[in-house]
């Protein structure tokens, strides 16, 4: 610590600081453009310029540390001249189209520039007019005369994003910001350069010109995407939100989030809101009322709880409902008889539920992923499942973390990968098993007899991650969507168990939507009631759908987008005699299975709480008031519970749901998140043939995404195709590309790709696309012929 | 062309000779014998250091910042790869004396490389040169080809233990890549632009590691003041300015040229050396140090000595030894029109006042010569340097400033005139 003295005011600083640091300690805003806290420093604004004492020119107080008994004055007349000196240069050059300006408003250049700028310009020469650029559909560089080059947007892809999508091309006043020829910006969480850009140079393309920012009310709200959980701000503008925006907090989201967090608002606002319940009579849909619609409903259940059972019902909950949601879905389930409720859709292997002791999570705290030494992901494209998550791995392997994984698609994690083995769906198990084996090796222990019966050969590579593992202070394996959603997950758990108890590494398993761990509290799985405690049981996911029920109440999902065989599903929800569909969207395929629609809020209409991967509890409320006859879907639960006469229905609040699933006290859920498994016996399945490997694109993942048209227009909508390694290809006399036919339960007629990234003997098509629902099971045997 | 009186580095150098660069010329005239004294354990790297710093040899890059002390900031106990970079990148308008150093004697470079790469411990080296001059970068890799074959570069060499190899890298013709920063990050294969220092090289250089950067004269200086002493060299020049300084004269004289005379020799005798002033006509001015130097008018000149003091004294530096002689046919509003186009043309584009305000001057500049001068735009140009001069990364701001200052200070009788009438003072036949 040292002490310095900035505009008079004496202050005690830790070491290594700068002057910018310092300032903002003891309140003082130092004017600055290209200064970000979370990026390197680049200094090239020149905007902080201050004069400290005893130095002959102003300096940076961005790039300057502070040294003992330093004097700094951040508004003496030589700061005052040097910062107006630079505004003066940044506005002779810049457009003066505030007028027209998206940012407008909430413009770090027109804010500074009352402070610091002149009321007239001396400059009277030719302006400099920059071409815009095409960023792709999210990010809008049309007017790139406005950019003052404060490389902000450079350093966050090249830091944040991992990979430097734009640059800084040129020299001297020609110097533009682009990205690469031919390219537009494809990062998972490319939108954070909106909020960066000091300017209006880098807009937001589905924003722009919509509103602006002083007519916009700014609401917080909690994403309900991924398992991060990332704070929002919500602005809304006469009911309607108009866009999306980090709220910071550091233990989770820090100042940034994902693309589809900032753009899935689209869908909320689109065409294919449903606003009406909705009844089919002989085969017509027809807009009711309220009361009708779920007297409908209740109707209908109760007849078939009567003549067939209350166990040929079955609930499936999307994990991105709300906590209240999943709550009373199960209650209402369980008040009816049966434990027939799961929302881990996307599951094909339930085998460890009777293990678990616990709801599976992250393993450690979100924030604590960047102080990791090793990381092991297993069947995992982290930055297509987690995008923040990804950036911290990335930042934690920038800091000298060892990164390895063993996986069924080679995606580039945008950093050093210590180790890397691309392997076929059904290899993931021996090659998991390898490394436990290696790293019982070293450490001359046995590896539990369970396991025993699987074959490891243990290779260089399996060895090389067993040390990192082993060598690491603080290692932790992650086992991906890809792990989760295969059909030997059970024992991938084991595995990762028995790794774990050898290594020392904790086991982390990233929720895949926003309430996955908070569908396990609130009891929204077959196996356990809520808070864990014991209740009726039931079917799982994959057993609703695999041998037919007589009705189903879908909550918030596209059931053949979002179960893990889409054939299966369909045919499922086909041969009920009643489907119930509570959705905020419309669904064209549901249009044909299902018998009645209701209208339920998405996230921003409706008062709930998400409990994300780390365990932590996130309430939030409504936003704007439900579209239409759009109704909170806890309200719904309530009236269905009154009309089904269960009886703990009679709620008036969704504080008051929540209150009720958590007892009021918050910290009982972390005690409830585990992910030690007992040890089981294993069967060692053999697989032969054809694999495929159908991973959810990042924006097909749950049903808002999918609706939101700029994030449907990138790459990461998922393209259909069928790609194959070329030695897969050549082996089938495939190797010249063209159309073939993919079969699983039904068939497709798909283009061919040829990519190295797919491990041999596999096909890659993607699941939860509209285009691939006819095929069965994600990672299920699969045959390809020439169409 | 190029002309050299007996000196340092050109000393004995024969530059009709056409084999004069090659390895076996240079050994003729005792090169390398510097190098084998060190390496024969006659000299330790304190030897070695103390020895330049008495010499007084100054960087001849253009800051003149002592060479000695300059490899006495080098962590020598630092664990890990230390290189030594030469910058050869030779960009700043009317040098051209490190291009003939490397086409004439480019081993006495490679020597003074080794011997700093001893003297500081260094893994290797690396010699920047400008991306324009294509043939000498091309020379200078057989004379590193050479010099490797004869054992004085690579592993154990002259079988003394010490391993140091030395790489040539040729730029691409930025300006701004003769910053030693922005050198640096070129090196790197990055985009040429100044680092923020501090850090400065010596703890954070090439890839991050200790780096000492000298300027190709100053290297190539070095086997002489290890062969012959610090003192026969520091008795070439006068005190504090000691050896002798390559001259690059160009302009309006008759045998423009390189000259390596020692420092303190006065401005007219170089002049004299140089044929004096071509067709007869009078001195105007000269720009005493490279174009970011600022120019003074002849007069003043004629009574100056050739040394970074005499010229700092005058209101000028003696930068890199670049010597530009105006006679009085030029027109000063054009002539500065042309370096602040070349400011504009090679500034970076980090930071803001040197992207915003060289193109700002250029701009001004350029209206004045073309008629459309207007009257305050001499305090225009007054103001809008003083707020780019120090507020930037680098000195390049400050080199765009120092000519419009000077220009506008010693000739400002022209540019009024321009202002005023809409046309040259000075009747020279492009205006």
């Amino acid at each position: 610590m040292l002490e310095i003295e900035i505009d008079g005011k004496t202050l005690t600083v830790p070491d290594g600081s700068t002057i910018m640091d310092a300032a903002h300690q003891c309140g003082t805003h130092i004017p600055h453009f290209c200064y970000h806290k979370k990026l390197s420093i680049a200094a090239n604004c020149r905007m902080c310029l201050v004069e400290v004492e005893k130095a002959p020119k102003p300096l940076p107080a961005c790039a300057t540390p502070v040294s003992p008994g330093m004097k700094v004055q951040t508004h003496s007349a030589m700061a005052k001249k040097a910062q107006q000196g630079v505004m003066e240069f940044l506005l002779i050059n810049h457009p003066l189209d505030c007028p027209i300006c998206d940012q407008g408003g909430e413009c770090q250049l027109q804010d500074l520039a009352v402070g610091y700028g002149g009321g007239v310009s001396r400059y009277e020469e030719e302006k400099r007019v920059v071409v815009g650029k095409d960023m792709g559909p999210l990010v809008s560089a049309e007017e790139m005369s406005r950019c003052i080059h404060c490389t902000r947007c450079v350093r966050f892809t090249e830091e944040i994003g991992g990979f430097q999508e734009i640059g800084m091309a040129n020299r001297g006043e020609h110097s533009e910001i682009l990205p690469f020829l031919n390219k537009t910006v494809e990062s998972e969480i490319s939108g954070n350069v909106i909020d960066l850009c000091p300017v209006g140079a880098l807009t937001s393309k589905p924003f722009r010109y919509t509103a602006r920012p002083w007519e916009l009310s700014r609401r917080k709200s909690v994403s309900p995407h991924d398992g991060l959980g990332a704070n929002l701000i919500v602005q809304v503008k006469q009911g309607r939100v108009m866009r999306v925006l980090p709220r910071e907090n550091e233990a989770v989201n820090e100042c940034w989030i994902a693309d589809r967090d900032r753009f899935s608002y689209e869908a909320l606002n689109s065409t294919a809101r449903l606003t009406s319940p909705r009844i089919k009579q002989g085969g017509v849909w027809q807009d009711v009322d309220w009361q009708t619609a779920l007297d409908y409903v209740a109707h209908g259940l109760q007849c078939i709880a009567k003549e067939q059972g209350a166990e040929k019902i079955g609930v499936l909950a999307s994990p991105h409902s709300t906590l209240e949601e999943l709550y009373l879905l199960q209650k209402l389930m369980r008040g009816m008889g049966n434990g027939n409720i799961d929302s881990r859709l996307r599951t094909s292997d339930f085998a460890a539920d009777m293990a678990e002791s616990g709801a599976p999570w992250l393993g450690v705290a979100v924030d604590e992923i960047n102080k990791q030494n090793a990381i092991l992901l297993v069947g995992s494209n982290l930055r297509k499942e987690q995008p923040l998550l990804a950036a911290r791995v990335r930042a934690a392997v920038k800091k000298g973390a060892q990164l390895s994984q063993i996986g069924v698609f080679n995606e580039d994690p945008l950093c050093k990968l210590h180790a890397n083995q691309l392997v076929s769906p059904s290899d993931l198990v021996s090659r998991l098993a390898a490394v436990v084996a290696a790293a019982a090796a070293v450490k001359d222990v046995a590896v539990p007899e369970a396991l025993g019966g699987i074959v490891a050969n243990v290779d260089a590579t399996a060895e090389s991650i067993a040390a990192s593992l082993i060598a690491a202070e603080s290692a932790l394996i992650l086992l991906g969507d890809v792990a989760q959603r295969h059909p030997q997950y059970s024992v991938l758990r084991q595995l990762a168990q028995a790794l774990s108890d050898i290594s020392g590494a904790r086991v982390g398993i990233p929720a895949e939507a926003a309430n996955s761990v908070g569908a396990y509290v609130a009891g929204a799985v077959p196996h356990k009631g809520a808070l864990g405690v014991t209740a009726k049981t039931g079917l799982n996911a994959a057993q609703m759908l695999s041998s037919p029920l007589q009705a189903y109440v879908l909550f918030n999902t596209d059931i053949e987008s979002d179960s893990e065989n889409s054939a299966q599903a369909i045919t499922a929800m086909q041969a009920a005699k009643m489907v119930v569909v509570c959705s905020p969207f419309q669904n064209e395929l549901a249009n044909d299975y299902a018998d009645v629609m209701l209208p339920v809020a998405p996230f921003t209409e409706t008062a709930g709480t998400f409990i994300n991967m780390e365990g932590l509890v996130q309430g939030f409320n409504g936003v704007v008031k439900p579209l239409a006859e759009t109704r909170p879907g806890w309200k719904v639960l309530r009236v269905l519970g009154n009309l089904l006469q269960l009886p703990g229905f009679e709620y008036s609040s969704a504080e008051q749901v929540r209150d009720e699933v958590l007892s009021g006290n918050k910290a009982d859920v972390k005690n409830l998140l585990n992910n030690a498994v007992a040890e089981q016996s294993v069967a060692c399945s053999v697989v032969s043939g054809l694999q495929r490997i159908g991973e959810v694109p990042l924006y097909q993942a749950d049903n808002l995404v999918r609706r939101a048209e700029s994030l449907q227009q990138t790459k990461d909508a998922g393209v259909v195709c069928a790609s194959l390694n070329p030695a897969t290809a050549a082996d089938l006399g495939l190797a010249d590309g063209g159309m073939v036919k993919v079969t699983q339960t039904g068939s497709l007629q798909l283009p061919l790709t040829l990519d190295e990234r797919v491990p041999t003997g596999c096909v890659r098509v993607i699941a939860a696309h509209p285009a691939t629902v006819a095929l069965g099971a994600s990672f299920g045997p699969i045959s390809v012929e020439r169409a | 062309m190029a002309i050299f009186e007996s000196g340092v580095i050109f000393e004995g150098v024969d530059t009709s000779d056409l084999n004069c660069w090659t390895l076996d010329a240079y050994q003729a005239r005792g090169g390398y014998q510097a190098l084998r004294r060190i390496l024969e354990g006659k000299m330790t790297q304190d030897d070695l250091i103390a020895e330049v710093k008495g010499s007084g040899l100054r960087g001849r890059g253009g800051a003149g910042f002592p060479t000695g002390l300059k490899w006495s900031f080098m962590p020598r106990n630092f664990p890990g790869d230390k290189y030594v970079v030469c910058n050869s990148d030779e960009g700043e308008p009317g040098t051209f004396k490190d291009r003939d150093i490397m086409r004439f004697n480019p081993h006495s470079l490679i020597e003074g490389m080794i011997i700093a790469g001893y003297a500081m411990g260094a893994k290797a080296g690396y010699n920047y040169i400008h991306g324009e001059i294509f043939e000498v970068y091309e020379l200078f890799e057989i004379a590193l080809d050479q010099a490797r074959k004869a054992g004085l570069l690579g592993n154990n060499i002259l079988g003394s233990g010490f391993n140091f190899d030395l790489f040539a890298h040729h730029g691409y013709g930025a300006y701004i890549c003769g910053e030693e920063t922005a050198l640096l990050e070129s090196l790197e294969g990055k985009k040429g632009q100044p680092r923020f220092k501090p850090p400065f090289p010596a703890s954070f250089g090439l890839y991050g590691k200790p780096t000492t950067i000298n300027n190709t004269e100053s290297f190539a200086s070095v086997p002489f003041i290890v062969r012959d002493g610090a003192q026969k060299f520091l008795e070439q020049g006068k005190p504090n300015n000691g050896g002798t300084k390559l001259f690059s004269i160009s302009g309006h004289v008759n045998r423009p040229g390189n000259y390596e005379i020692p420092l303190g020799t006065p401005f007219a005798a170089l002049l004299e050396m140089a044929g004096g002033m071509r067709g007869g006509k009078k001195l105007k001015a000269v720009i005493p140090g490279g174009s970011s130097a600022p120019v003074l008018p002849g007069e003043i000149m004629m009574d100056l000595t050739m040394d970074y003091d005499s010229i700092a004294k005058a209101g000028s530096m003696l930068g890199s030894g670049a010597v530009i002689v105006m006679n009085e046919d030029i027109c000063m509003v054009k002539a500065l029109e042309r370096l602040a186009y070349f400011y504009h043309e090679e500034s970076c584009g980090q930071c803001t006042p040197c992207r915003e305000g060289t193109g700002w001057l250029y701009r001004v500049i350029h209206r004045i010569e073309n008629g459309l001068g207007r009257p305050g735009d001499l305090e225009l140009l007054d103001s809008v340097g003083n707020n780019m001069a120090g507020r930037t990364i680098c000195a390049l701001a400050d080199a765009a400033v120092f000519p419009v200052r000077s220009f506008t200070k010693h000739f400002r009788n022209e540019f009024e005139y321009h202002i005023e009438h809409k046309k040259c003072l000075v009747n020279h036949k492009w205006c």
